[in-house]
């Protein structure tokens, strides 16, 4: 059989070089095969995030030619049999060793997003909350994320421009829409949502969606739609006006 | 380009991508601006914009790019009978410098709907913008970076332009109806299909706008409030979700077909080509 060509980077978030390795190819194989290959027969100490190879736990996100993709999600046979794989870990996060990106600045973020807070007066005489699935299915579309962070990533504002301190990003945008159209939650993240979660900075290039492997319609469903809210409290001259005549919140 | 650690480089256009990144933003860019650059020649003719076959009454073809007719010229090539104007014959005080079409009147109206609407919000800040250019492509350094939150903030008025936008689409479908009559008989013509096919695609885009959407039901946390029945709101929330599925589509649609319209009017209206229709011509 045939060497494939690869180049993965090795070294930590101050130095490190890409280093050309050679390996065979088995029909049906991904690129996490192959990174695991590569670590068994010829570099013991390649690091590696990943845990469940089936797209669903989010750890072995990498970026592939360029692309940011989970390694266990891309098949060999996407690329051509005498093109060169290139493996580079995330750019947007620094790096702990090789593939292995330091992502904990994420963790931080969700902590700062007010918990869900139901309402109450919802409960029924058994206590439960009820809810209609016409209501639910919203949400649960942003439930499907498995925090892979490649939206996180990919996002410009992010990757180039570096505005972690103005957004949270595409992965808590989301996580922010799942509670605020939660039919039954009662916080009002809207202002938050607008000036610390900085809602304002996405310009809606729709790269996060793009990337998504669990297809999550990050902007149009998740994004706009808060943007859309936003402008109903501070933009919308006549929805102001409408609240102010009102008294509505 | 300067690399970076990771394996990354960074800079104006950077990138590990091996794929052709940049194909996506060429043509939608190129595409886009043979549309403004067409339109904005069309706009300044001021004539060829009507269709009647010379007779008078109700009906006739109108370019949807003179439609509403606030003001005729008289005497022009081409332009419809003085009382389709809205408000009469061209004002004496217009300006000499800027030409006397109606087409200037109106078209900033669609126009300012399509450039806040969020799909085209995507291609131009990719294509024109380069902010960025493509996914994992680096696009123009910005030292303060801001989004949409300073100089771009008015992009939050997109619901007042799709109230603009939905004026046109119930006066081009009255256009499409004026279509099929000459000089008062029904009839129909290819021109008739072309102005009835531009409302549908127009409505197709506007109806699936993010902002109708969010109109409609979007701005809900509860769909079956308060007898836990969806509501109306939801269902209409349903049907505007999956044209909002197919914005791109609709938007390039409509625009590529607003543009035939135009051209399909003109050539005939000037002689160029022949409407074929059920009317004698």
């Amino acid at each position: 059989m045939r060497l494939r060509n690869f180049q993965i980077y090795r070294g930590d978030n101050n130095e490190g070089t890409m280093e050309q390795y050679k390996t065979e190819v088995d029909q049906g194989m991904v690129v996490l095969d192959v990174i695991h290959r590569i670590q068994a027969e010829q570099a013991g100490d390649l690091a590696v995030r990943w845990n469940c190879k089936a797209g669903k736990c989010g750890s072995c996100s990498v970026e592939i030619n360029g692309k940011p993709k989970l390694a266990c999600m891309t098949r060999m046979n996407e690329y051509g049999a005498d093109e060169t794989i290139s493996i580079r870990p995330l750019k947007a996060f620094p790096i702990m060793k090789d593939l292995v990106p330091e992502v904990s600045w994420n963790y931080e973020q969700n902590k700062r997003i007010a918990p869900f807070k139901p309402d109450p007066h919802k409960r029924n005489e058994n206590g439960d909350y009820v809810m209609m699935q016409e209501d639910i299915d919203r949400v649960q579309e942003f439930r499907k994320c498995i925090e892979c962070y490649l939206c996180q990533n990919v996002c410009h504002v992010l990757r180039d421009h570096n505005r972690k301190d103005a957004f949270v990003g595409p992965r808590f945008m989301i996580r922010l829409a799942s509670l605020e159209m939660h039919p039954i939650d009662t916080e009002d993240r809207i202002p938050d949502i607008k000036d610390s979660y900085g809602s304002g900075m996405c310009n809606i290039t729709r790269c996060c969606t793009d990337v998504c492997p669990e297809h999550i319609q990050i902007t149009d469903n998740g994004i706009i739609p808060l943007k859309e809210r936003v402008v109903d409290r501070y933009y919308d001259p006549v929805v102001k006006l409408f609240r102010w005549l009102f008294r509505k919140k | 380009m300067t690399k970076i650690t990771g394996g990354h480089i960074t800079g104006f256009l950077a990138s590990r991508r091996t794929d052709k990144w940049w194909f996506e933003p060429l043509w939608t860019g190129l595409g886009f601006l043979a549309f403004v650059i067409y339109t904005t020649w069309a706009m300044f003719q001021g004539d060829h914009y009507w269709w009647s076959a010379g007779q008078d009454g109700f009906g006739g073809y109108l370019s949807p790019f003179y439609s509403p007719l606030l003001f005729i010229k008289e005497g022009v090539s081409g332009s419809a009978p003085l009382d389709h104007a809205w408000f009469g014959s061209w004002p004496g005080w217009w300006p000499k410098l800027i030409p006397a079409t109606p087409a200037i009147l109106i078209l900033a109206g669609p126009l300012s709907f399509r450039m806040t609407c969020y799909y085209y919000r995507k291609f131009y800040y990719r294509a024109y913008f380069m902010s960025p250019p493509a996914c994992a492509v680096e696009g123009v350094p910005q030292k303060n970076y801001k989004g949409e939150t300073m100089l771009l903030v008015f992009q939050n008025l997109h619901r007042y332009t799709l109230y603009i936008a939905l004026g046109f689409v119930a006066i081009l479908s009255y256009d499409g109806i004026l279509s099929l009559f000459r000089g008062g008989d029904f009839g129909i013509g290819v021109g008739s299909i072309i102005l009835i096919i531009n409302p549908i695609l127009l409505a197709g885009y506007a109806f699936g706008c993010h902002a109708f959407r969010h109109i409609t039901g979007g701005s809900q946390d509860c769909f079956t409030c308060p007898n836990g029945e969806p509501t109306i709101r939801y269902k209409v929330w349903k049907g505007v979700s999956w044209l909002n599925g197919r914005h791109m589509f609709w938007a390039w649609a409509s625009m590529l077909w607003v543009a035939f319209a135009d051209i399909y009017v003109r050539m005939v209206a000037s002689g160029q080509w022949v409407d074929y229709s059920t009317w004698s011509n």
